[in-house]
């Protein structure tokens, strides 16, 4: 790592500014777990404490914001000292945008629970396990200035991509073959689609991660999977019964 | 192209290449036996202003004083190596030292006026290479001081000595006096270390509207003024240029870490 500051105090709200990211971040893990939890275990107490718990990540970005605009100020940082700070803002925001999506697959789970369970929802858990994986690496590679594990995660979206397009053109075709299907596919459609827009903001997360240890932005276009979600699915012919 | 120095590229890097006023070939620099000028290498490109940063002893205010040739005043102090004046090799010893400091200007950290009037401070260089009439010299001193941002304060004192101006006024009439014998370079070492924040702001929009004409090399101790002012900067250690890059890349993304150490305050 890179001297200290000669400046000791300097370096005290770097660490601190970097504390309060962190923590944004290990709160988002545990509402995305506890979000996807509540819809496994069909636990809607659950779901409702995570709704809840969404007001300390709101609370720790405006410190993080805080604490940026303060530096900015006070201490006219340059090279890697200005991109930390600079990523640091963005990264706050983007964590925040994923602990929101977290409370609203809680929120939906919550309805999903009053209604009869549909095939479709074991495929949840899968496309949730990739998002809480991309989520805690990005994070570990922002606590460790990791570039290449930051690169790592930004490759994978596809994967994500993937599991929600195939997810999105199974539920198509549950709420085609059953009209009693279509409102909890419906929820499920959401959830899904939540949990596709977390591992985008972590993609966004591991491009700021990036720039903050190189400098650069990672080259070439951003991975993304199909358009699949854009495809136009034919009717199952209805069969008399 | 500059052996041992990092160069910086930004991520848009120009195609065209600016042209080279001065360029610093493999420069040695020596006080007596002290050698304080480690084989230098870079350019200063024409109508841009160029920062030198560096810590004190970096040998940032030495490069400077050898590019007008100044060390010659002093017979312990010698250069070996280049610098290309439009081609020329101005450290060449036959080379006319008084055309040269004509062509190549200095203004000093603290304000220099000459005991005497504004009018002659002003005039007293341009009569030192020409033959000028009364009513022409009128002009060129007017001129000097309006593009020097100084006319509308002065114009109705230039009967009275330079020494009774401001420190900021001062600084500025001496910028005056160095662009009235129309040189093609200004040499800066630390302008506006003396001065107050609003005089060090009228002499920088004094640089920025100076570079259109001048080719233009500050040395600063204020990272911020370097960063301000300059399109290039060449940040110094030990006598060696370490890094020389666009300003925008060296402050936010400099490639060597000695750089990066100095201007994010991590020396010492």
């Amino acid at each position: 790592m890179t001297a200290q500051h000669t400046v000791k105090s300097f370096d005290d709200e770097l660490r601190q500014l970097h504390f309060i990211v962190a923590r944004m971040g290990g709160l988002a893990e545990e509402q995305l777990a506890n979000a996807l939890s509540a819809i496994t275990s069909q636990d809607s107490s659950l779901a409702l404490q995570t709704i809840q718990a969404d007001a300390k990540v709101d609370e720790l970005e405006r410190q993080a914001d805080q604490q940026v605009v303060q530096l900015l100020a006070l201490r006219q940082p340059l090279a890697n000292d200005l991109r930390a700070i600079i990523s640091a803002l963005r990264i706050a925001a983007h964590i925040e945008r994923i602990a929101d999506y977290a409370k609203n697959v809680a929120k939906r789970s919550i309805s999903l629970n009053e209604l009869p369970a549909v095939q479709p929802v074991h495929s949840i858990p899968r496309i949730g396990k990739a998002a809480i994986s991309m989520l805690k690496d990005v994070l570990d590679a922002y606590n460790a200035n990791d570039a290449a594990k930051a690169l790592e995660v930004w490759n994978r979206d596809e994967t994500l991509d993937d599991l929600y397009n195939s997810l999105f053109r199974e539920l198509l075709t549950y709420m085609m073959e059953d009209a009693r299907n279509i409102t909890p596919c419906t929820h499920l459609l959401f959830i899904a689609k939540n949990l596709e827009r977390i591992g985008d903001h972590c993609t966004n997360i591991a491009e700021h991660v990036y720039f903050l240890v190189t400098g650069r932005q990672p080259g070439g276009e951003r991975p993304k999977g199909g358009k699949d979600e854009l495809n136009v699915v034919a009717p199952v012919k209805q069969t008399p019964h | 192209m500059f052996e041992g120095a990092v160069q910086t590229m930004s991520s848009a890097e120009a195609p065209v290449r600016m042209p080279e006023k001065v360029t610093v070939k493999g420069l040695n620099f020596f006080y007596g036996k002290a050698q304080a000028l480690f084989d230098v290498s870079m350019p200063l490109y024409g109508r841009a202003v160029t920062a030198i940063i560096g810590p004190s002893g970096c040998g940032k205010s030495t490069l400077l004083r050898v590019l007008n040739r100044i060390y010659d005043l002093y017979p312990d102090q010698r250069a070996e190596g280049a610098v290309l004046l439009d081609g020329t090799n101005i450290l060449d010893p036959r080379l006319d030292l008084n055309v040269l400091r004509s062509r190549i200007g200095m203004v000093f950290q603290k304000p220099t006026p000459f005991p005497m009037t504004i009018y002659d401070n002003i005039a007293f260089g341009v009569r030192l290479y020409e033959r000028v009439s009364a009513a022409d010299m009128d002009v060129r001193v007017e001129t000097a001081l309006r593009r020097a941002a100084l006319w509308d304060e002065v114009k109705d004192k230039l009967r009275q000595s330079g020494l009774g101006l401001s420190g900021g006024q001062q600084q500025r009439l001496c910028i005056a006096r160095t662009i009235a014998v129309n040189p093609e370079v200004i040499l800066m070492d630390e302008p506006c270390s003396a001065l107050d924040p609003i005089s060090t702001a009228r002499v920088e929009e004094l640089i920025d509207e100076l570079k259109s004409q001048y080719t233009i090399a500050i040395v600063t101790h204020n990272m911020q003024q370097a960063a301000r002012v300059s399109s290039q900067t060449a940040f110094m250690f030990l006598g060696k240029l370490v890094e020389f890059g666009p300003t925008g890349m060296i402050f936010t993304s400099p490639s060597d870490s000695r750089t990066q150490d100095y201007i994010t305050g991590r020396f010492g």
